[in-house]
Order: structure tokens, then C-alpha cells, then sequence
């Protein structure tokens, strides 16, 4: 069993004065334990924690992702989220992202419309974490999308994920998947391909799921401008 | 969230402040001009200078990581909701270890005063006031918790429901449960967001077979360490072990097994007829518990923690504290046949002709259910004035795991490891 629940938890003061609350945890390790309900993905031992694979002054070395977490869902389609922190002195760009969750992943933003209605989209050119910032991964705002569960992601399942930079190197992180009746954002353009993955992420917790998810949000009041500038 | 956010010119901060408590800052307006770091702040409050300094006993936080869990040595805080909660019947152990961890990591951010992971409402989560989350296990989670093939050895005798007892009157909307949440805190805003926070985590594994909240008096009314006083008017809990003593910790923590440092939890909704008891004059009230009112003292003595003195006899030579008293049944001359008790008042809604619902949610804490609540309980079953008004109309059971350290969670001594998966 991992030595770690989720995340580490350490309570810090550091780097923003006036955010008490805040909590900066190093990277979470990776855990095959965790991958209890993800058979047959990867075999790895536990990797310490706080460590990508990562060379000296690559973008994986000053990043950290804090309070990762997923949305459970039996098939389809799912979303991921978190605190992705930068405490390097150079601008990181996260290009693309796998797990063994998923088939494909995007990094998303959620966009206001032509109509005023709040949308996501993949994120062109991924995510920029600015130098000593954060970019914050929350429902309604950006995301990483999973596009095509290979199983369904239950509650406590511990999901794996892998964060490729502009300069290729790699950070990984473990996020345990939590229900979650939020995050039904719609898709610009919402076909039907992408609606019927909606549905797959609404987990039947809401009688009215379904139908919110297949059609836009108008107002979305949930779902905060991109803020990532 | 409001376009003059979208444009705050700050990076990093301001920015990821408004998105993770993107909702509630639209809420509050313009508060991103000013920097919505404020929000966050445990006491509640703005940054304002000397008010925001002061001290709020919403502030206080209580450790969640330790040998024992919180909630048991913790001193009593002004509201608790227990919860009960049934396994839905496709749980198995790996569904009980990614429950429990799930839960524990939610217990664990929110006792501190922050949010769980997926926090709707991360600002209610910021005044924690002494809040602490308490697990229980059942028999039933114990059973599917155990390792494949191992004896049925973790599952401690006592571990079931107690034996009937003649005052009983059990309603089963108050029996049993397969796990407990204990959530206790000195706000009552607080418990409700922790006990929906948990739930809400729990849901696709259990489904919610009772809760029951109780009271004490407010934080602040009293000095702190009162024995509190129940519905009746009575001083109750005055014998009771003391946290973190030898007699404590004799009396409380379980010694070996995966339940090494945890210990038992005897829950009994006890209805008290206050309606009733308002017929019976003061002295007879006395009579009953032999105890005075007022102080709480016994009647041979003149404060609340003097020794009874059972040999003592009125002018006509019958004893002062009377037989069939509840101070005289509940004691017993073996000393180990005791247990802690941190119980709390609950007040329902009367219905019918009833000017109230009332009673006591009595809560005890001791190693060995067998050996020490039910010598007590028969005792008392047997003959105790007070059951005249007493009438217990719910039991339960469980078995308290230990702490667990940062990283661990709750019950990993009984579902941690074991089958390497």
C-alpha cells in the first residue's frame, strides 16, 4: 500500500502570503496499489513521492501538482483537475497528458460562445503554467478531459496520470476519483458523439443529468472564464 | 464569475483564487478588486486589521492524524450527528478500502479547516471549530473487511448487537449500522457540511440507515470542562474516566489485534418522558438518581465529584442514597466494570398530544462492550428508579479503529495490505 493517501498533505504558509488555507503538497506518488480497479495498466513500484521522471532543470522538475482529483464516471467520458504549480523562473507548457484511464486525453478550456454560453474546447497549444504561477484544473474552468474510458472509474479508484512538457520531459501524478455531480459542461459544437459521452459522465446521480448534459448551459454560472489569461 | 474577474490584470494569484472558489466569489460581487485571499481565512472574517487577529473559536482545529482517533479523548463539542450508514451489498474489500480512504483524506482536510478534494462549498469548510470525524465499523463491514481466507478472528465477540434487556422498547429506525460516522463539532454549520461532504462521498458505496444529532450547551456558555446536565435537569456524566490518564487509557483503548488503539462505541438513543418526570417533585427527582440537582453532589455529600457514601443512613435508618438510586445501581465494586461516556441531549419535534421528544443520545466508549457496559447495563436494567422515565429506543454497536498517521487512513490495520492488490 501506498505510503500516501492521495496527496501529501502539508500545510504551508509559503509562497503567497494571505492564503492561510492554502495547501501546497508536493507531487503524489505514484501508487500501483492504487490502480486497484484499472487492471493490467502499468506495473511500476511506487515512485517517491514528489518526483516526475524528470531531468535536472527540465519543466517537470519545477512543477508539482496539488489536490489532484477525478470525476468517477462508468464510461465515456471524464474530466480531471487539480493545481498545477510552477515554481521555476521560465514559463512551462504542458502539451499533452495519457493515463491508463483513457484512450485519449485533451487539455480543455471552457469558453463563453457566439451565444453567451459557456463551452469547452481544446485548450490550442495546451497549458501554460507561468513562471512562479499555478494554473488551476477545476469544474467549469480547465480541464483535463478524458475522452474514452477504457473502464469504468469508480470512487477511491486512484488514476494515473502522465503530463508531457514542451521540452518532453514528463511529471506524474495519482488522482483518486471522487462522485461528482458538477462539471457537465458542454462541448462546443456538442454533437451527438459528444453529448452521448456526456451522458456517460453523469453516473445517474441526477434524474435531470441527462437531459442538462446534452444540451449548452446558458449563463453556466458554475463555470468561471478560462483564467489562464 | 463576473468579466471585471476575468480581467483582473494579477497572474497566479488572483486567478486561481477566483477559480477554485469561482461560485462563491461571484457571490460576494466585487471582491476580486481587492483580492479574494480574504476568503480563505479560517477565522472567516476579512483581513481587517485587530478583528480578524482575535482569536474565534471557529479557528480551532483539532488534530486529525494520531495513535487514537479524534473524537473520544477530544473534549465534548457543542453538537454531533452520528451517522449510520448500511454497505450496499456489492461492497467488498477493495470497496471498503477506497470508501474509508476516501473518506478518511475528506476527515482529514476538513478537521483542519479546509476543503475536500471536490468541494462544492469549499467556503463552509473554513471554520472547522473543533471539528472531528470518528469512524465506527459493524460487524458487517468487519466481515467483508477481513482478508480472504483469514479466521474470523478480527471480528471481536463483543461486536454485535447487545443482549435484550427488559427496558428495552428498540425501534429499528435507531438499531445497528454497518459504519458510524461521529461528526462533532462546536458549530452546528460546521457538521452539516461535513456530514454532507462525507456523504455525498460515501453514496455510490452505502446508503444512510439513521442519523441522530445531539447538543450540549453552546460553546462559550459555560466554562469549559462542565459536566453537562441533560433534559432533566440532572448533572449526568459526573463519574466518568478522565482523558489521557492511566485509569483512561485502561478503561478505553484496546490493546492488540488491528483494533490496537482503538476501542469500542455503545450508541443508545435513550427517550427521556419529560412530560412524565414533570409530575415528580424535586425531592423525588433526587431520590431517583441520588444526586442533588443543583450541584450534582451526591445526597451524602456537598459537591459534584465527592464520593457517595452508600453506608450512610437517615435519622430512621434507611440509606441516604437509596438502593434502587441510579448513582447506587450504576456503580459496581469491580472498578474495571467501567466505561467513558460522551453523550449529548437531543430535542425532537413533539407530534401528537406530546409537549416533547426529548431524550438522551448516550454514547460510551470502553474496551470490551461484554465486560464493561453490559455488567453495568444489567445492573441497571434490573433495577434503577430512573427507568421509570428512561426508555432506551435505540442501540448500536461498533468497533472504533485506531488512528492512523498521515498517508494511512482509517482501518488500514484491518483492510490495509493483506491481499496485495
Amino acid at each position: 500500500m501506498s505510503a500516501r493517501l492521495f496527496t501529501s498533505r502539508r500545510l504551508s504558509s509559503s509562497t503567497r502570503p494571505g492564503t492561510p488555507g492554502r495547501r501546497h503538497l508536493p507531487t503524489v506518488a505514484l501508487s500501483v496499489a492504487a490502480l486497484v480497479a484499472l487492471a493490467g495498466c502499468s506495473s511500476d513500484d511506487s515512485a517517491p513521492s514528489g518526483t516526475g521522471s524528470a531531468t535536472n532543470g527540465s519543466a517537470a522538475d519545477s512543477v508539482s501538482v496539488d489536490d489532484p482529483w477525478v470525476k468517477a464516471a462508468d464510461s465515456g467520458m471524464s474530466a480531471a483537475f487539480g493545481d498545477i504549480t510552477n515554481s521555476g523562473s521560465e514559463d512551462v507548457t504542458v502539451v499533452s497528458v495519457t493515463t491508463p484511464a483513457s484512450t485519449a486525453l485533451e487539455l480543455h478550456e471552457t469558453v463563453e460562445n457566439e451565444s453567451g454560453s459557456m463551452v469547452m474546447r481544446e485548450k490550442d497549444g495546451g497549458f501554460t503554467v507561468p513562471a512562479g504561477g499555478d494554473l488551476v484544473l477545476a469544474p467549469g474552468g480547465n480541464h483535463i478531459m478524458l475522452m474514452d474510458l477504457v473502464e469504468p472509474v469508480v470512487a477511491g479508484d486512484e488514476v494515473t496520470f502522465t503530463l508531457t512538457f514542451s521540452d518532453e520531459s514528463t511529471l506524474d501524478f495519482t488522482a483518486p476519483a471522487k462522485d461528482y455531480a458538477g462539471a457537465n459542461e458542454s462541448y462546443e459544437g456538442g454533437d451527438m458523439e459528444g453529448m452521448e459521452g456526456m451522458e456517460g459522465m453523469d453516473h445517474g446521480d441526477m434524474d435531470h443529468g441527462d437531459s442538462d448534459a446534452a444540451t449548452t448551459t446558458p449563463g453556466a454560472t458554475d463555470a468561471p472564464d478560462a483564467g489562464d489569461e | 464569475m463576473s468579466r471585471d474577474q476575468a480581467h483582473d490584470p494579477g497572474r497566479g494569484g488572483p486567478t486561481r483564487r477566483q477559480l477554485l472558489f469561482g461560485g462563491a466569489v461571484a457571490g460576494i460581487g466585487a471582491v476580486a478588486a481587492i483580492g479574494t485571499d480574504t476568503l480563505v481565512r479560517r477565522d472567516g472574517h476579512g483581513s481587517e486589521g485587530s478583528e480578524a487577529e482575535q482569536a474565534l473559536n471557529g479557528g480551532l482545529s483539532v488534530p486529525f492524524y494520531g495513535t487514537h482517533q479524534a473524537g473520544i479523548e477530544t473534549p465534548p463539542q457543542a453538537h454531533v450527528t452520528l451517522v449510520a450508514l448500511d454497505l450496499r451489498p456489492e461492497v467488498d474489500r477493495d470497496g471498503l478500502r477506497r470508501l474509508l480512504r476516501i473518506l478518511t483524506d475528506d476527515a482529514a482536510r476538513l478537521t483542519e479547516g479546509s476543503p475536500a478534494l471536490a468541494d462544492s462549498e469549499p467556503e463552509l469548510a473554513q471554520v472547522p471549530a473543533r471539528l472531528t470525524v470518528t469512524f465506527g465499523f459493524g460487524p458487517e463491514l468487519v466481515r467483508r473487511g477481513m482478508p480472504d481466507g483469514s479466521s474470523a478472528g478480527a471480528l471481536p465477540t463483543w461486536l454485535r448487537p447487545l443482549p435484550a434487556f427488559g427496558v428495552d422498547r428498540l425501534e429499528d429506525a435507531w438499531n445497528d449500522g454497518d459504519l458510524l460516522l461521529q461528526i462533532g463539532a462546536d458549530d452546528a454549520f460546521t457538521v452539516a457540511h461535513a456530514q454532507r461532504m462525507l456523504l455525498k462521498d460515501a453514496r455510490s458505496l452505502t446508503t444512510v440507515r439513521w442519523t441522530q444529532s445531539g447538543f450540549r450547551r453552546a460553546h462559550g456558555s459555560e466554562k469549559s470542562g462542565t459536566t453537562m446536565r441533560n433534559l432533566f435537569g440532572q448533572v449526568d456524566g459526573t463519574v466518568n474516566p478522565a482523558p489521557t490518564t492511566p485509569d483512561f487509557d485502561d478503561l478505553v483503548w484496546i490493546g492488540d489485534g488491528w483494533l490496537a488503539g482503538g476501542t469500542s462505541m455503545v450508541v443508545r438513543r435513550i427517550s427521556m418522558d419529560l412530560d412524565a418526570w414533570d409530575r415528580l417533585d424535586r425531592s423525588g427527582r433526587e431520590q431517583s438518581t441520588g444526586r442533588f440537582l443543583s450541584t450534582g453532589a451526591p445526597l451524602t455529600g456537598t459537591r459534584e465529584h465527592d464520593e457517595p457514601d452508600f453506608e450512610a443512613t437517615t435519622a430512621i435508618g434507611f440509606p441516604v442514597i437509596p438502593e434502587f438510586s441510579h448513582v447506587r445501581r450504576a456503580r459496581s465494586d469491580d472498578t474495571s466494570e467501567r466505561i467513558f461516556r460522551r453523550g449529548y441531549n437531543y430535542d425532537d419535534a413533539p407530534t401528537g398530544d406530546q409537549v416533547s421528544s426529548s431524550g438522551l443520545l448516550f454514547v460510551s466508549f470502553q474496551a470490551d462492550v461484554d465486560a464493561q457496559f453490559v455488567p453495568l447495563q444489567r445492573r441497571l436494567d434490573e433495577l434503577d428508579l430512573l427507568n421509570e422515565w428512561t426508555t432506551p429506543i435505540g442501540s448500536a454497536v461498533f468497533a472504533i479503529p485506531p488512528g492512523c498517521s498521515e498517508g494511512g487512513f482509517v482501518g488500514e490495520t484491518l483492510l490495509g495490505d493483506g491481499d496485495g492488490s
